[in-house]
């Protein structure tokens, strides 16, 4: 009886979570009358428009990505290590970004960085593309910074910094050769986390002017048919790769650690 | 020959100094533009201090689109929360085969993480006006949706919409707590002459109660700070906060800037509180999930 319900539950809520991924995949196959063919991936992915703003969106994720390890790494690793009682708080500021909406955070830089206020980020495209980068590591705080505390919860951080610091090694040595490989696997969770919350976003992106895929997306998902369903199977195949990702890293890592 | 040892030195407390780039990158960019806007709303272009943006968002269409956002997202919230528990708990108390479990939890990564833009095109490739399943009904079993008063763009579309998001996250936050039931618990009451409804509502369900309502603010919030979905879905033809807020700062609505304060103070209030009830009972169920 039980079994009976928990196939239940199960077999409804896969015909709602697949239904509309093969109504999208469906319709994106539709472009050409009466068969199916890929034309509308071949018009996307020809598109100059898409290569540009998917590249653009590419370059954000990276940078996002090495500024976020670079922000969240040493600051995690310090309140393990010197600062435990500073832990809660943290984290609370940590988790804000949940709170809140990514269209206020989004607002207020426009209001704070405009070209008549004290640092006029807004002003240049090189300080907006800043000012985006910002935004975009605020949004992919929480997942950062709990894939990485979680990851140093694992190691022995006081012990592995006396060793290294009594082999001679400074501060940067010790983060960069001694805690990061330590908890590699969980900045790299982290960092397709966060790839895959930039190549989509549209809010931040969109307001601040920027020409990146999401606002792009939302273009063309104004003005065609047929093109926006092939990028939405373009965008969730990036979201499953990141996750796919994810799952690789953590199973590698499980493997690795077994052979000791 | 040993030097005597160099007597310690009293030193300035400088540990505080390793966080200080992050300290200041919140400040920057999470906590005064946030500052800003909530002392934006209620100051006047002057400077001085007003309740009169506030009372600005006393009008009929405003009051109207908090109205729809709270109830898109509290039924999105609702809904997402009964069916999420459903599935998580038939992979991990449903007696079903292991493999399951791990596809339906990256899946559930996946889908959570499947939001915003594409969604949107997702279900109206679906269940738009020529989408797979609208066609399928109206050629196949002669269902004209629009004529039985679905439309993907109103209260009902949203919140089918946001369900492919919350679902996931529901699976995802709930399935740790169900597996922090105890067997044994079970077992007490089944020795004790319990039924299975009889545990549920006597037993499972009061200990996952405040995670379950926590988890629910979680989601209520993660819908109401939702924009690129419903721009995508409706363009600028449905009446939400965010889409609203959206128009405000693109300038395509000209208003006083200081209504789009009141505006967005407006969503951090709704969203604050909705949070502050998840951490407070997230903290009250952690007690019995160790």
């Amino acid at each position: 009886m039980k079994q009976v319900w928990a196939w239940l539950a199960l077999g409804a809520g896969l015909i709602y979570f697949i239904l509309p991924l093969v109504g999208m995949a469906e319709f994106s196959l539709k472009m050409r009358r009466g068969v199916y063919s890929f034309d509308a991936y071949a018009k996307v992915l020809g598109d100059p428009k898409f290569q540009e703003t998917f590249g653009y969106s590419v370059l954000m994720a990276l940078f996002t990505i090495v500024f976020g390890i670079l922000l969240v790494v040493p600051t995690a690793y310090w309140v393990r290590l010197k600062l435990p009682g500073l832990r809660p708080y943290i984290e609370f500021i940590t988790l804000l970004p949940l709170v809140i909406p990514a269209i206020v955070i989004v607002f207020g830089y426009i209001r704070l960085y405009n070209t008549s206020s004290w640092l006029p980020l807004t002003g240049t495209a090189t300080g907006t593309n800043i000012l985006l980068m910002f935004g975009y590591a605020t949004l992919a705080l929480p997942y950062m910074y709990r894939a990485v505390d979680t990851g140093l919860r694992t190691i022995d951080v006081g012990t592995l910094t006396e060793a290294a610091q009594s082999l001679g090694a400074g501060w940067v040595t010790i983060l960069a050769r001694v805690i990061l490989p330590n908890v590699l696997v969980a900045v790299l969770s982290g960092a397709f986390l966060t790839f895959a919350i930039v190549i989509g976003e549209f809010t931040m992106a969109a307001l601040l002017n920027r020409p990146a895929f999401g606002p792009y997306m939302q273009l063309l998902g104004a003005n065609r048919a047929y093109e926006p369903a092939a990028l939405a199977v373009i965008a969730f195949a990036i979201t499953w790769a990141c996750m796919g990702l994810i799952q690789l890293v953590t199973r590698f890592s499980k493997h690795t650690r077994a052979q000791h | 020959m040993t030097r005597p040892p160099e007597r310690p030195r009293k030193r300035l407390p400088l540990h505080w100094l390793g966080v200080v780039p992050f300290l200041l990158f919140a400040l920057l960019f999470l906590v005064l533009p946030t500052m800003n806007i909530v002392l934006g709303a209620f100051r006047t272009p002057e400077g001085g201090f007003t309740l009169e943006n506030l009372r600005g968002l006393n009008t009929q269409s405003i009051r109207n689109a908090y109205w729809l956002s709270i109830k898109i997202s509290f039924a999105s919230a609702l809904l997402g929360s009964v069916v999420g528990f459903g599935v998580a708990a038939a992979i991990t108390l449903g007696g079903l085969p292991k493999f399951i479990r791990g596809p339906m939890l990256t899946f559930s990564g996946v889908a959570s993480n499947f939001a915003g833009v594409p969604l949107a095109f997702a279900f109206l490739a679906t269940i738009g006006p020529v989408g797979l399943v609208t066609v399928f009904l109206r050629t196949q079993l002669g269902l004209d949706l629009r004529l039985m008063g679905f439309n993907l763009l109103s209260f009902w579309g949203l919140t089918l919409t946001y369900l492919f998001f919350q679902i996931p996250l529901m699976i995802l936050i709930i399935t740790p707590a169900l597996d922090g039931l105890k067997r044994e618990w079970r077992e007490a009451a089944s020795i004790l002459g319990a039924t299975g409804p009889q545990y549920w509502r006597m037993v499972a369900l009061p200990i996952l109660f405040p995670s379950l309502l926590g988890t629910l603010a979680l989601l209520f919030a993660n819908a109401f700070g939702a924009v690129a979905t419903a721009i995508a879905l409706t363009g600028s033809s449905l009446n939400i906060v965010p889409i609203l807020l959206f128009a405000q700062i693109r300038g395509d609505v000209l208003g006083d800037p200081h209504l789009g304060y009141a505006l967005a103070f407006g969503m951090i209030v709704i969203t604050g509180v909705a949070n502050a009830v998840y951490i407070w009972l997230r903290a009250r169920s952690e007690r019995w999930l160790k």
